[in-house]
């Protein structure tokens, strides 16, 4: 173990170089759908047991099933009335389990990005062609079922190696989901290639909100409010970038769609919002900002 | 590092589940459900009556609400036993209030131990649903079998013996389940089980072994005191402002999608409590103001399900 895998620099969050997102946009919003399997009997990983009883944890496992039979529907409903396309994190497996669901995102032409094969398998103590596969398998399988090559990655239940980056870089992935450094994309240090971190969030995620806060719904609406008024207002200095991860079994309850909407409506309807996928905001920033920021982080390093 | 070969391997990754306990269904795919005289929404309220022994033991894991403190944890012993005594007699007074059926899931235990509430539940004209022995006699995955099929054989008979009721509702205690517990309970005349939570609607189940079907019932995990107020720790406004948007969020899917369900899931020793029981009058009172409500218990909406 090392006490820092040196994956970024040192990068103060003032007098950065200005970024403006398209159409003078001050936010970059995303939405990541969290769309995964959890497996009723997986191996055990010598770092992580899956459930907290034994298996068949019936009422947990049935628990996360109802994203996909009934709270996915829901979501998805909502993000169409506001033209939000999702940028889905994606349980590889599901292409093969619920092609129902990839297909209602692929016609809505949401992007699809890799967490893992299923949620119930963890990357720790894996070796470097075992991380391969994963990888490989989710280029191929999302390429085959959606002819997308997928462009991000959030690790399955966020399990890592210390070569997860340099992996990702080398298959060309465009950016990582999995650091929380910041709420500007920057680039991850990396042996080849390039790679940038896309912010996601551990804070506004519906999980983090409803099952380690234990909010209200009424509040979680009103913490995604004010997260977007600080990044909105912050925006004006250099364009900052707002995701809301969610899982469709936390947030797809009846009692918790109202403030989700409303939280979706006030964030969409503001001016100077560049509602986008995470791919779309990673090629502008390649395109526009990769080069001048990686020189101010040379040249602030230096100093 | 590396893990094990079978760690990379994927057996089960196949279209729809990776299990045979039940099918991939997409809720809005589905037939619309009419409940009777045009009602949308079904409110069924269950009501649990459990015993936690004093010796309840620690594995595989302790049921929610269980003993705490080193033996004899007569403090959550004697708080757990108030729902039976105080508690569930106050939900009682405001369900008669509002002239409100429901299911009562109920340790075989608590029936032997107090007779008295088997007859209550009777006279009031109240479902049983039987939820195992007792809080510390679980039904997990591993288990013995023949300790399983022993628990399952007690409880049926015990509380069928008692109550005289048919019992055709089955919640594990601690909604937890072995590989198992559906055969066993499917073999013992059950007809609906509580522990999965996949749905907002009734769902068929296959019990293993070729015992046959049954039916999960959408039994709330979420809408429930537990989960709001002593999980979540949120207040009893906040308890009656979740009902409610859950009612109002299933009435406007109802229109376009069929009649729904509002399981509303109550522990006695929680909601019973003298500070909290006027926030169920006021979440009930609420309710049954609001248009096309049907109360009723699982096996009547179960039977109306079924005849769709």
């Amino acid at each position: 173990m090392k006490p820092d895998l040196n994956l970024y620099d040192y990068w103060p969050y003032e007098n950065r170089p200005k970024i403006t997102w398209p159409g003078g946009a001050r936010v970059a919003f995303w939405v990541a759908p969290n769309i995964e399997f959890y497996e009723i009997n997986p191996p055990i990983n010598p770092k992580r047991t899956p459930w907290p009883r034994p298996h068949p944890d019936v009422n947990l496992y049935s628990n996360r099933d109802y994203g996909n039979r009934v709270g996915h529907w829901r979501m998805m409903e909502v993000m169409d009335k506001y033209d939000v396309r999702g940028s889905i994190s994606l349980s590889v497996a599901l292409l093969d389990h619920h092609p129902e669901i990839i297909k209602a995102c692929a016609d809505r032409n949401w992007e699809f990005f890799s967490h893992g094969i299923y949620n119930t398998r963890y990357s720790y103590d894996m070796d470097e062609a075992q991380e391969r596969a994963i990888m490989e398998d989710s280029i191929n399988s999302v390429k085959k079922a959606t002819g997308q090559r997928i462009a991000g990655w959030l690790a399955p239940a966020l399990t890592h190696t210390e070569r997860t980056m340099d992996l990702l870089a080398e298959y060309e992935f465009l950016y990582t989901c999995d650091l929380f450094q910041d709420d500007q994309p920057q680039p991850v240090k990396v042996n080849k290639g390039r790679l940038i971190s896309m912010p996601y969030s551990l804070e506004i995620n519906d999980i983090i909100v409803y099952n380690s806060y234990l909010a209200t719904p009424r509040r979680y609406g009103q913490m995604i409010k004010d997260q977007f008024d600080q990044l909105y207002e912050e925006g004006k200095d250099s364009g900052t970038v707002m995701c809301i991860p969610l899982h469709a079994y936390a947030v797809g309850h009846p009692h918790r769609m109202a403030a989700f909407e409303e939280a979706l409506d006030y964030i969409t309807t503001k001016p100077g919002v560049w509602v986008a996928t995470a791919r779309e905001i990673a090629e502008y920033y390649y395109k526009n900002c990769y080069d001048t920021c990686a020189a101010d982080i040379a040249a602030r390093k230096g100093a | 590092m590396t893990v094990a070969k079978e760690y990379m391997e994927y057996p089960m990754r196949r279209y729809g589940m990776d299990q045979d306990f039940y099918e991939w269904s997409i809720l809005f795919n589905r037939k619309k459900v009419q409940w009777p005289n045009g009602a949308r929404v079904a409110l069924w309220i269950t009501t649990d009556l459990e015993f936690f022994p004093l010796d309840q033991p620690a594995k595989p894991f302790k049921a929610p609400g269980g003993m705490v403190t080193s033996y004899p944890d007569l403090r959550h012993f004697t708080t757990r036993d108030y729902g039976n005594r105080v508690g569930i007699q106050r939900i009682w007074r405001v369900l008669d209030k509002h002239r409100i059926k429901s299911s009562v899931a109920m340790n075989s235990m608590v029936a032997e131990r107090y007779p008295y509430l088997v007859n209550a539940i009777n006279a009031r004209g109240d479902e049983i649903i039987a939820m195992g022995v007792d809080q510390g006699k679980l039904h997990y995955g591993g288990m013995d079998d023949a300790l399983e099929l022993a628990q399952v054989t007690e409880s049926l008979t015990t509380l069928r013996k008692l109550s005289g009721q048919p019992i055709k509702g089955w919640m594990s205690p601690a909604k937890s389940e072995s590989w198992n517990t559906l055969k066993y309970v499917k073999n013992a005349g059950i007809e609906y089980v509580c522990d999965w939570v996949a749905d907002d609607m009734p769902f068929e189940l296959t019990a293993p072994d070729g015992a046959g079907k049954l039916w999960a019932m959408p039994h709330s995990s979420e809408i429930s005191d537990r989960k709001i107020i002593i999980d979540n720790k949120h207040s009893e406004d906040e308890f009656v402002e979740q009902i409610q948007d859950q009612f109002t969020g299933l009435y406007k899917e109802s229109e376009k999608h069929g009649g729904r369900i509002l399981s509303l899931s109550l522990t006695p020793y929680i909601m019973g409590l003298h500070y909290r029981i006027k926030y169920l009058d006021i979440a009930l009172r609420w309710l049954m103001k609001q248009p096309h409500v049907w109360v009723a218990n699982g096996t009547q909406i179960l039977d109306a399900f079924k005849k769709q």
